[in-house]
């Protein structure tokens, strides 16, 4: 079933989502390009992090939820039987909106994920790259046997990207990962961004329509739509055509602020 | 906009000033409670310390001035061996030195039977500690009308000894020993029991069942049904299981041992660790709650599986709430009788424990015989041990609390 063309990292096809008989997400096809930075806008409740979530199954944790159509990686069905969903979450690593490191070291934060998905190389050497790559080795490295609390929130969000790229995922999913932290810290993780993107696929959920601008490649609108409020994607595009020449009325509403 | 939908200048003094009025009756209202409630606490410790000390009446049989020259109090252990081979009868002394050599013996075990088996004190009246204190003349008075040539003496009835000497018949001379050895076995059996099976469960019901399903609800509600169940229940219980239909097991005749009944320190611990199993469930339970959701993700995002995340973040993170749990379980099954009255504790062992097959009593059900005797002198001698136990279990809810202190982990 090799339908998928190479230079996509991940597609999905009429995909649906349930909170019990409720359709948050209603027949999405998007196809995320590799290597590149994909932003999904729209205004709140309209189920962007529940699609974001759909792609490393993360929703299996909510009891009531279910999903209908397919998300294809290599071709592959996540959703499909055979599929374990910790390996689809070790290929696709999540940022999550509020900073939650481990309550333990800074050191262990990084190493625990890389120990049990059975890494055998130099963990010392894992770490140090890890937290090169999330930008934060300076700041942290004379005190990586100290407690990750007591890092301020931005530094604890590096280190939550930090963890995530040292398990060496394919795709990083980010819900609104800046959105608790200050101007300085989010400019540093946009830039963070663009360098993860020679090596990763990132997906990013964001409410901030500059941040959307300036960092992605592709932006993919989402909006609320008919009788049973579901939302789906209304318009997908690359970044400049979404914020410049929209297809889209509602599309352009949104991006310039006269809407949502 | 209508003006006067709120009360004006001249109505709203009044107006607060009724909203303070009612402030402040609640507020009396929750003070009377709390002097309520430590006025009933006090009652309960002022009434315990008052039996367990005071004034008691007591006279010799036999005048020690006249079995030694010297203060039997200075007498060695040569002169205190002597001294019991000269007045007691050739077969009282063999069977005493049977028991235990009598040169092996301490000098206080010594004096202990002396005064025991020679001097033969007999109590004839205790006074409680309030009364010692401020009606002295009047006791003195009593004493010298209604027993002549007896003496008085303040004594109190907890003391070190009373630690560590073994039950006997004769409440000066008795201690909780055998009672304090049985609590502990109980207690470690019950809990080597409840904490396993407990925090197991608990880790299935949290992690791994389904909130959704009804039978997992219903298994929830039983477990929290189970925890208000009467003690006594649990009493039946062990007496119809362990007792008897596990008595091969728990009187240990499958092991070899051929001279017990199934009314074993181990059916005792069982029981109560069946008991306290609900209490151990619930409040690891609520341990593992307390630990955030976010932890749980963020492992389950870098591709752990359950037990993953349970093992390396949802435990450790719990443990300090679950252990807390199990203390307070703990000094639940310290503080239990019922099931032990049921499940047959002795009525009379002076010998310690020896294992889980040994017969058993334990501090309440040893404080609950003395208080039940007619004479004052045990009545005494339960106040102390009735201390005692409150002292253990004071200690164990201190350790619990500072346990929770200590661990208390912001998120
Ligand atoms: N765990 C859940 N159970 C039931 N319904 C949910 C759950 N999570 C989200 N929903 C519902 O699904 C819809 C989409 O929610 P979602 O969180 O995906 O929105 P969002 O676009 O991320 O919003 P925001 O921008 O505010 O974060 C909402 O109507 C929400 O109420
Ligand atoms: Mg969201």
């Amino acid at each position: 079933m090799q339908t998928e063309t190479p230079q996509y990292a991940i597609e999905t096809r009429n995909l649906s989502i349930f909170y019990g008989p409720f359709e948050a997400v209603k027949d999405v096809d998007l196809k995320i390009e590799k290597g590149k930075i994909t932003a999904i806008i729209g205004p709140s409740g309209c189920g962007k992090s529940t699609l974001l979530r759909a792609f490393n199954r993360m929703n299996d944790f909510v009891p009531t939820s279910h999903v209908n159509g397919e998300i294809l990686m290599h071709g592959i069905n996540l959703y499909s039987k055979e599929i374990d969903p910790v390996e689809v979450r070790r290929r696709i690593g999540m940022v999550f909106q509020k900073p939650n490191p481990f309550p333990k070291s800074i050191y262990e934060n990084i190493a625990w994920g890389a120990r049990i998905n059975g890494f055998k190389g130099n963990m010392d050497e894992l770490v140090e790259q890890s937290l090169r790559g999330a930008a934060l080795w300076d700041e942290v490295k004379d005190k990586l046997k100290e407690s990750a609390y007591a890092l301020s929130g931005g530094q604890q969000q590096r280190l939550c990207i930090a963890r995530t790229i040292a398990i060496q995922p394919e795709i990083i999913l980010m819900d609104e990962p800046a959105s608790a932290l200050d101007p300085i810290s989010t400019l540093r993780i946009e830039e963070l961004m663009q360098e993860l993107k020679q090596n990763y696929t990132i997906i990013i959920v964001t409410h901030n329509m500059q941040q959307a601008a300036r960092v992605s490649d592709f932006t993919a609108m989402m909006m609320l739509f008919g009788e049973t409020r579901s939302g789906t994607v209304i318009e997908y595009d690359k970044t400049d055509i979404i914020f410049t020449r929209p297809g889209d009325k509602r599309t352009e509403d949104y991006v310039t602020g006269r809407f949502g | 906009m209508a003006k006067d939908l709120y009360p004006n200048k001249d109505d709203l003094q009044k107006f607060v000033d009724a909203r303070y009025r009612t402030a402040w009756v609640w507020q009396t209202v929750f003070l009377s409670a709390l002097l309520i409630a430590i006025l009933a606490l006090s009652a309960l410790i002022l009434n315990v310390v008052d039996g367990a000390f005071g004034y008691v009446v007591y006279e010799f049989k036999k005048d020690p001035a006249l079995v030694s020259e010297k203060p039997i109090d200075d007498l060695n252990q040569t002169e205190l061996i002597a001294l019991l081979k000269d007045n007691l009868s050739r077969g009282a002394y063999n069977k005493l030195n049977n028991e235990k050599v009598m040169e092996t013996r301490s000098e206080g075990e010594l004096y202990g039977l002396v005064i025991e088996r020679i001097i033969q004190v007999k109590t004839l009246k205790t006074y409680p500690l309030f009364e010692s204190l401020f009606n002295r003349a009047a006791i003195e008075a009593e004493v010298a009308e209604k027993f002549p040539g007896a003496r008085l003496e303040f004594r109190s009835w907890l003391t070190p000894d009373f630690l560590t000497t073994p039950m006997s018949s004769r409440a000066e001379f008795a201690g909780v020993r055998t009672a304090l050895f049985g609590t502990l076995w109980m207690v470690s059996i019950a809990i080597s029991f409840a904490l396993p099976v407990g925090i197991g469960a608990a880790i299935y019901l949290q992690e791994y069942a389904s909130k959704k399903s009804l039978m997992n609800k219903i298994i929830q509600t039983n477990i929290n049904n189970l925890a208000g169940v009467p003690s006594i229940v649990y009493g039946m219980l062990g007496l119809a299981i362990f007792v008897r239909a596990f008595e091969a097991l728990t009187s240990g005749a499958l092991f070899g041992v051929t001279d017990s009944n199934g009314r074993t320190i181990l059916s005792a611990g069982l029981t109560m660790g069946i008991l306290v199993l609900p209490l151990v469930i619930i409040n690891a339970q609520e341990a593992i709650k307390a630990v955030p959701d976010s932890i749980r993700q963020a492992a389950y995002g870098v591709g752990a599986t359950r037990w993953q995340t349970v093992w390396s973040h949802v435990l450790p993170n719990a443990l300090p709430g679950i252990l807390t749990g199990s203390i307070l379980a703990m000094s639940r099954a310290v503080g239990e009788t019922a099931p032990l009255i049921i499940v047959g504790a002795s009525t009379f062992i002076s010998v310690d424990p020896s294992g889980p097959f040994s017969k058993f009593t334990a501090l309440p059900i040893q404080i609950y015989q003395w208080t039940a005797r007619a004479q004052s002198e045990f009545h005494a001698i339960a106040a102390a041990a009735i201390i005692v136990l409150l002292v253990l279990l004071l200690t164990l809810n201190a350790t619990a609390i500072l346990l929770r202190n200590r661990f208390q982990r912001r998120y």
